[in-house]
């Protein structure tokens, strides 16, 4: 199949960018979209010219490190799915494609299709963790029973890969839906009570911090997000906010 | 946003009550409108909790605009929204502003002619004036047209508005989906109840 690419090209961080068309032929609908970014990337090399950079790792939907706006979607037009995971089977012969950074104040360009995502890691570490001993009298996980309609909710919310297709689909860039997901996974479970007031205070403290907007609970980032996180995890922030500041 | 605008919500159904009486009985309008406008609760309890109620609303929901603008400084080239959400959910600025805009209208016509009539000019209390005068304020196409235009705004930011208001305070469970179903009820009922109301006056002027 042929295609007419429209690719954002930025050479670093302070440099002001702007598409460029790439037309390129030769795609099998069997390849994935980063392996038809590999067949253009090949081609620019073979050329002498620089290749469009973007983010990658595990190629099979697992990491979060892809991160491409595709036809003004995160992650393209197909539900679920990682970038890595598109196929090229979804787009038709002739289509124009506009590829762009996922864009948000708190996500800034670092240059071409790469954006710094570091914000989200700032998110967690502020509270997205439970203190455990670990100096040799560790204690089985498994100990504590579990109800397993918590323990499916925590496993559910806990998929979440932190790719940032939920700020990237939102109008207000709202991280909302990942800082909800990672406050769900402990939340739900027996030993996410302990820290559960800082937690929450702290992570959406920091999320604002960032700069990310605030909800308005258009769904955006639920229909997009490739790991399927429910809507109901940022009304669980909710409350857990909300009794957080009336304890204190 | 969510508390102001889910007590707007419940003003509103309350207003339409009074409201739907100008049509199916006047006197009653006229007793209600009456008893609205002299009882000492309602004039400077409610009434200034009501003002307060809209201004907490519409001040929070500007600033939260202006801060989720600031979000995301650079924008997309290509941004497909309708894939992913509604056009209301989206919008729920510009409706709103509309709706704001209507309210200065609508102070304009009732409540400021109102303070007026009581503290400015003081005249006596006519307990059966109400009546008349609203339906006196719907002779005007350009206003009447105005009113209707208004509601549908009304209807669409409320689409969104009120089921979005639960999610706000954190209800979303087994209830959701009734609660869906009521908001899109609601959202059309009471503004076409509206709508209804000015275009029957608007139809059906006194005649002496
Ligand atoms: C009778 C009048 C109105 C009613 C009944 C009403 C009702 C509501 C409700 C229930 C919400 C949802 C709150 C939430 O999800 O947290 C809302 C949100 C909002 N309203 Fe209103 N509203 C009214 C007038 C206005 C006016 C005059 C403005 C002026 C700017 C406005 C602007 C907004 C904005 C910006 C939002 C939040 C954005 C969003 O959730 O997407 N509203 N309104
Ligand atoms: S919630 Fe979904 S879209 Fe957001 S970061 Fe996690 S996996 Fe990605
Ligand atoms: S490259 Fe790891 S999720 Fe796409």
């Amino acid at each position: 199949m042929k295609l007419n690419l429209k690719i954002w090209r930025q050479k670093d961080a302070k440099s002001k960018g702007e598409i460029v068309d790439y037309p390129i032929k030769g795609i099998e609908g069997d390849m994935s979209f980063l392996e038809m970014l590999d067949v253009l990337n090949e081609e620019l090399i073979n050329k002498g010219e620089e290749p469009v950079q973007f983010d990658h790792d595990c190629r099979e939907g697992i990491c979060g490190a892809c991160s491409l706006q595709i036809n003004g979607e995160p992650h393209g037009p197909d539900r679920l799915v990682t970038t890595c995971q598109l196929h090229m089977r979804k787009f038709n012969d002739g289509d124009t494609i506009v590829i762009e950074p996922f864009r948000a104040t708190a996500f800034p360009v670092i240059n071409d299709l790469i954006v710094d995502r570091t914000s989200f890691d700032r998110i967690q570490q502020a509270g997205g963790y439970i203190s455990v001993n670990t100096s040799g009298n560790t204690v089985d996980a498994n100990a504590i029973p579990i109800n397993k309609h918590d323990a499916d909710e925590a496993m559910d919310a806990a998929t979440c890969i932190g790719c940032g297709a939920c700020v990237a689909a939102c109008k207000n860039a709202s991280a909302m839906l990942f800082t909800s997901a990672k406050v769900s996974q402990f939340a739900l479970l027996p030993q996410g009570q302990v820290e559960a007031v800082d937690r929450v205070q702290n992570m959406v403290r920091q999320m604002d911090l960032e700069g990310f907007g605030n909800c308005t609970n258009t769904g955006a980032c639920e229909v997009e997000c490739p790991k399927g996180i429910s809507l109901e995890n940022i009304a669980r922030m909710n409350r857990e906010y909300l009794s957080a500041t009336t304890k204190g | 946003m969510a508390l102001s605008g889910l007590f707007l919500v419940f003003f509103l159904a309350q207003h339409f009550v009074i409201n739907i009486t100008s049509v199916i009985a006047p006197d009653t309008f006229n007793e209600w409108s009456h008893f609205m406008g002299y009882n000492g609760l309602v004039q400077f309890i409610l009434q200034p909790v009501l003002i307060a109620g809209v201004i907490v609303h519409f001040a929070m929901g500007i600033a939260l605009e202006l801060k989720n603008n600031k979000a995301r400084a650079i924008k997309y080239k290509q941004y497909n929204g309708n894939a992913n959400s509604s056009w209301m959910s989206r919008n729920m600025i510009i409706t709103g502003l509309v709706v704001l805009a209507f309210l200065g209208l609508h102070m304009y016509d009732f409540w400021v002619h109102e303070m007026a009539y009581k503290y400015i000019e003081v005249n006596p209390e006519s307990p059966t004036r109400y009546y008349e005068e609203t339906v006196l304020k719907f002779e005007p196409f350009w206003r009447t047209i105005i009113y209707v235009i208004s509601f549908v705004l009304l209807s669409l930011h409320l689409w969104h508005g009120f089921a979005s208001s639960f999610q706000t305070v954190g209800v979303n469970n087994k209830y959701s989906a009734g609660i869906q179903t009521f908001t899109k009820i609601y959202s059309i009922a009471i503004p076409l109840g509206f709508i209804f109301i000015a275009l029957y006056h608007h139809f059906n002027p006194i005649t002496h």
